[in-house]
């Protein structure tokens, strides 16, 4: 049995372009299994048994569909009607899985025996490793050394469940040298080892797969705003780090042409400073396989992306991102730590839900979406992940805040 | 012909591989790398890939990348290396490729860059993370300017991958020896260098094979059925390990002369 592949608007399967952004800058050994890859994954997305094996661990072993919580005290305090769609409740804590449940399955499919994973955070790295766990497959992740540090319960979390974590030395030793390595261990061991890409960004066909796999979120989110409020929303906002969750989530309104879409990068210290925001103050460039917005120098080298959440900190971002800039269908703003470190509080105490510090950049971004686009909105957010990994993050960021107000 | 291809003929004439030699621009300077080059030219090398440093260089090992990240730390820029050239054709005619990753190249523009590097006196351009699928803004600037280009075949490559890289190539086809990153140590080398002849007659230009060739024993292997040997990482070694400048130019003369002497059949 088939099922259809809607392929996204503007994307040519050929190139594995959407507009202008994406394609395929990588190395040659790596590019006959990018065409295996894309050929298994469009098969495997068109066989309904594959869809149905899919949905039913999607159901039972991750735990969708998640809710959609209204947040009546934070609707309150932003002056927005503000509905949290709850991938903090999806296993393992974040939306991650929703992309690794159904990448490790077509591993499994195409034969692969050995699955490795870049992470930043550690979600996409124990989502990863959670996947393999179920499917019986080894897993190794690379995680830059400086997030090995500021996320070490997820190391933890990656070593019980079996897999191993390189801690890379090189570079920033952030997600972006995370990815190096993991490029350059695939094109050492191609011929056996599935390389799981963690966010919506990397050579085709891997944006094409994140999005498809993460378009679950939108999908789920429309038809239940649909239901609890009766109306579609004026806004879905999500953060995005190399958008995964982003494209999720818009994915499902792409077509609904009143909705807007806004996706909210990382500021860090300020977009005159170290920040994590290419979209809002990057140029195009090619990095990790993609031609997409990027920070860089004059002279082309990949510019230290800096925010106080490893999952934002990255100076690429995937290309459907930066296709839906260039046509405006989506915009793009961004929010400094320190307003991510408030907007975590915020909805702790207001609704009960530690945000992962990337999700709060969406938290952080509700005010200022309802001063420019006004009062009484019904506003979407993706609330990507939980907050548990970033306690020790949080309290030495409020710690040095105490601090500097002395 | 260019340069390039006449590297390539002039070892075929006599009875060896041509040796084509990878320096890093500005590690240990970019004055050192002019001082380089020359000393590897005169020592034997045919033809010199000198590598554009790039942040993120995801298909290097360790040496390479630690020499990129010491030229960048230095401020190494494409100018830079451009005006490297410049001052090595005041004293050697030494065929020379630009050998990097693709964001700079973008970043500079395709066009402009192949103007600056024809006048700067570069022979032509090896894109690693360049397929040919997405070549296309590169290469038509460059065989209108008349400069090579290497396209890259892996063991991976298809039938018709092979083709599509045989259709750009412009002065030697480039064999990577096995799937890894540069300086990998676990190439088999005869049997690679098999492959290579065997891709000769769909390669439409010489084939040379690189990655994982070290020593001149290694190059020797390779040497006997290959068009030409690349060696990178293990000078790019010598260089890093010599106390200074003086030293890292012997040390180049002595392997590279012993490499020529290898590549000879
Ligand atoms: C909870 C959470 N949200 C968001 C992100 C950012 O990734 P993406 O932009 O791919 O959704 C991460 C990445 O680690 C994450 O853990």
């Amino acid at each position: 049995m088939r099922a259809t592949l809607d392929l996204p608007p503007d994307f040519d399967p050929v190139t594995g372009r959407f507009g202008k952004f994406g394609g395929r800058f990588v190395a040659e050994t790596l590019m006959p299994a990018l065409d295996e890859l894309t050929k298994a994954f469009i098969a495997a997305w068109a066989d309904t048994e594959f869809r149905a094996e899919l949905d039913a661990l999607l159901r039972d072993f991750v735990g969708r569909e998640t809710p959609l919580y209204h947040a009546r005290r934070l609707s309150a305090e932003v002056g927005a009607d503000v509905w949290l769609k709850r991938e903090d409740l999806a296993h393992t804590g974040a939306h991650k899985v929703n992309n690794t449940v159904g990448q490790v399955l077509l591993a499994k499919r195409m034969g692969k025996t050995r699955v490795i994973a870049e992470t930043g955070a550690g979600q996409h790295g124990v989502a990863t490793a959670t996947a393999c766990a179920l499917f019986g497959l080894p897993c190794e992740v690379f995680m830059g050394a400086e997030d090995v540090r500021r996320q070490a319960p997820n190391v933890r979390r990656m070593e019980l469940l079996g897999a191993k974590v390189h801690a890379v030395q090189s570079g920033s030793r952030t997600l972006k040298d995370a990815m190096n390595e993991a490029l350059r261990d695939w094109v050492t061991n191609v011929h056996d080892t599935y390389y799981c890409v963690g966010s919506a960004a990397g050579p085709h066909p891997y944006p094409l797969i994140v999005r498809e796999l993460q378009s679950v979120i939108g999908r789920e989110a429309r038809a239940q705003v649909l239901r609890q409020k009766g109306r579609l929303p004026d806004v879905v906002v999500a953060c995005v780090g190399g958008g995964s969750n982003a494209i999720g989530a818009f994915a499902g309104f792409l077509e609904d042409r009143d909705v807007k879409l806004i996706g909210v990068e990382a500021a860090g210290e300020g977009l005159n400073g170290k920040h994590a925001a290419p979209l809002t103050a990057g140029t195009v460039g090619v990095l990790h396989g993609a031609k997409s917005y990027l920070l860089q120098t004059d002279d082309g080298q990949v510019a230290e992306a800096h925010s106080v959440s490893a999952g934002l900190d990255y100076p690429g971002v995937g290309p459907e991102h930066s296709h839906l800039k260039e046509t405006g269908r989506a915009t793009y703003l961004a929010v400094t730590d320190d307003e991510a470190l408030t907007a975590f509080q915020q909805l702790a105490r207001l609704e009960g839900i530690l945000p992962a510090l990337e999700t709060s950049h969406a938290i952080a971004a509700l005010p200022k979406i309802v001063e420019k686009h006004g009062e009484g909105l019904t506003i979407v957010v993706s609330l990507s992940g939980r907050g548990d990994k970033d306690l020790e993050t949080v309290q030495a960021a409020l710690a040095e805040r105490a601090a500097k107000s002395h | 012909m260019g340069r390039i291809a006449e590297a390539f003929d002039r070892a075929a004439a006599e009875n060896r591989a041509a040796l084509v030699i990878y320096l890093c621009a500005g590690d240990p300077s970019l004055d050192a790398t002019v001082d380089l080059v020359v000393a590897a030219a005169e020592s034997g090398a045919d033809v010199i890939e000198l590598g554009v440093p790039f942040s993120d260089p995801t298909a290097d090992g360790v040496a390479i990348q630690q020499a990129s990240e010491r030229s960048l730390a230095r401020g190494t820029t494409m100018r830079g290396v451009l005006d490297v050239v410049r001052r090595v054709r005041e004293r050697s005619a030494v065929p020379i490729l630009l050998f990097g990753y693709y964001n700079p190249i973008l970043r500079y523009g395709e066009a402009k860059l192949v103007a600056d590097a024809k006048a700067a006196g570069v022979d032509g351009f090896l894109v690693v993370d360049l397929p040919p699928e997405e070549a296309d803004p590169l290469v038509e600037p460059l065989r209108a300017a008349g400069l090579g280009y290497v396209p890259l075949v892996a063991p991976t490559s298809t039938e018709s991958r092979i083709a599509q890289a045989a259709a750009l190539a412009d002065g030697f086809v480039y064999y990577v020896s096995m799937t890894g990153v540069t300086g990998a140590k676990d190439a088999v080398l005869d049997e690679a260098a098999e492959r290579a002849a065997a891709l000769r007659p769909k390669a439409g230009a010489p084939v040379a094979v690189g990655f994982g060739i070290a020593t001149p024993d290694d190059a020797r292997l390779v040497a006997a059925k290959a068009d030409g040997v690349v060696v990178g990482s293990a000078i790019v070694r010598a260089i890093a390990s010599a106390p200074d400048v003086a030293s890292s130019v012997r040390a180049v003369r002595e392997l590279v002369a012993a490499l020529a002497v290898a590549c000879r059949r």
